[in-house]
């Protein structure tokens, strides 16, 4: 079909490591940004709503995970872990890192939205009777989701490109899978072209499917 | 006569070291429309926002139809949250700034109460909203979002989301303070109808002529205290303190 030797031949040589790359690329930033941000929630609601001790636990927490580069959290996930008893696979321990990066940005971010509420919407609340449970759910929650939003897409993007850092634990996502492709076959320039294209078709996605979401719900006026 | 709806005895505030309330002493009986007039930090908001425990006080005493609000017996114990909540829902208040819920309609506004804190069933609470919507002149407007409605409009709204609660009392924090002067009067008279209605109202008020055409009853603040208490032509006519008199004369009545 095609001559040896060609990018496409070499592309249809190596299709399916490719797309196992694709796929445990996709896999890891969904298991992250989605345990990242049940996380990263209840993070956001210690920081405001928290009592002194457990805020400053967090804080700590937070200010300490965004001071240090994700390799560096990818590097101690996988080597420190070990040393203290915990035994992951390469996979389980990049997804921690990652988890916990994200879990400090959704965090930062769902702070920031719920503190820029005005304080009238609370009042207003409580003023009608709603006891702070109701006043969360049906008042705060609805409207800091909404400011909250185009961070978490942003937050989403930076996620699948931290994932290429998982290549160095040996994970086998598509960063991985391409520098073993172009290993063989030494078409360095094509195939970081095609999964530099890859990364952006995937995050393109993510924004054009969260733009979307954010016209849904966003208030007339 | 009967024990008054709303009694306020020995009220004192304090923010940090600043007492902003020395000791207010109030009564309303049912139907009592009385407003709160004074010189800004004179404490009359904050009086306002104590009767429903926006604010915190710290000594004295709040009865609404008899029962003690937010706190309990001489020792002053602050009480339960939910219980807090529940007292909260016996008046009912409106803002300076509106502070309508921007996420829902000027419908579901109004139903959000009813249906949360009175727990009643949807269709019941969309009746009663509709019905207060329309009262307030806004039938056709109940699918609008407030970034959709005027500054008038949206006061409107929250003045039916805090009367669909069926209050004891009803709290006007400076409604139309925040509002442009030609959207003023359809607030006004909203308001205007309540009070013809029996609505039992404090408010707070900058505007002197309303005040004195829709108050029973005028209270004067200075400085934490009730300075003059009496009937709108008596206190505007005949101010008997300095103060009142000098107030008057500065805000162009």
């Amino acid at each position: 079909m095609f001559e040896q030797g060609t990018f496409l031949y070499e592309l249809w040589v190596s299709r399916w490591a490719l797309l196992q790359g694709v796929g445990a690329t996709v896999l890891i930033s969904l298991l992250a940004i989605l345990l990242g941000t049940i996380l990263g929630v209840f993070v956001g609601l210690v920081l405001v709503y928290g009592r002194w001790a457990s805020r400053f636990v967090v804080r700590m927490y937070v200010d300490f995970v965004r001071g240090t580069p994700v390799f560096v959290l990818v590097l101690a996930s996988y080597y420190l872990l070990t040393q203290i008893g915990i035994q992951l696979t390469a996979f389980q321990a990049g997804l921690v890192a990652l988890v916990v990066f994200c879990s400090t940005h959704v965090g930062e971010n769902l702070r920031g939205a719920l503190q820029s509420l005005p304080r009238g919407q609370t009042e207003a609340a409580k003023a009608i009777g709603l006891t702070f449970p109701q006043l969360f759910v049906y008042v705060l929650a609805p409207q800091a989701l909404r400011q909250a939003l185009p961070a978490w897409i942003n937050t989403a993007t930076e996620m699948v490109k931290a994932s290429t850092l998982l290549s160095v634990i040996s994970v086998a996502e598509l960063m991985l899978a391409t520098k073993q492709i172009v290993a063989r076959n030494f078409m360095t320039l094509e195939f970081y072209l095609l999964a530099g294209l890859i990364y952006f078709l995937i995050n393109y996605a993510i924004e054009r499917a969260a733009k979307a979401a954010e016209r849904r719900v966003a208030l007339p006026s | 006569m009967a024990q008054p709806i709303l009694q306020i005895e020995n009220l004192h505030k304090k923010f940090k070291d600043i007492e902003v309330l020395k000791g207010v002493d109030l009564a309303l009986d049912t139907g009592d429309v009385v407003s709160i007039i004074g010189s800004s930090g004179s404490g009359k908001t904050t009086l306002l926002r104590c009767v429903n425990m926006l604010e915190e006080f710290h000594q004295g005493r709040i009865l609404i139809d008899g029962e003690e609000i937010g706190y309990s017996g001489p020792q002053h114990k602050a009480k339960r949250e939910s219980e807090i909540a529940r007292q909260r829902a016996m008046t009912g208040m409106v803002f300076q700034q509106f502070n309508l819920f921007p996420h829902m309609t000027a419908q579901r506004n109004v139903t959000l109460g009813l249906t949360k804190v009175k727990k009643l069933p949807a269709d019941e609470a969309n009746a009663i909203a509709e019905k207060w919507l329309a009262r307030v002149g806004l039938k056709d407007r109940r699918d609008h979002y407030p970034g959709q409605l005027s500054g008038g409009q949206q006061q409107r709204v929250a003045i039916a989301r805090a009367v669909a609660m069926n209050p004891k009392v009803m709290l006007f924090d400076e409604v139309t303070s925040a509002l442009d002067p030609e959207l003023v009067n359809e607030v006004l008279s909203v308001i205007q109808d309540l009070a013809t209605e029996g609505m039992t109202m404090l408010l707070v008020t900058h505007e002197m002529k309303f005040a004195f055409e829709v108050s029973d009853r005028v209270v004067f603040m200075n400085q934490g205290r009730i300075e003059e208490e009496g009937p709108p032509e008596e206190l505007f006519r005949k101010p008997k303190s300095q103060r009142l008199a000098e107030f008057l004369k500065s805000s162009k009545f």
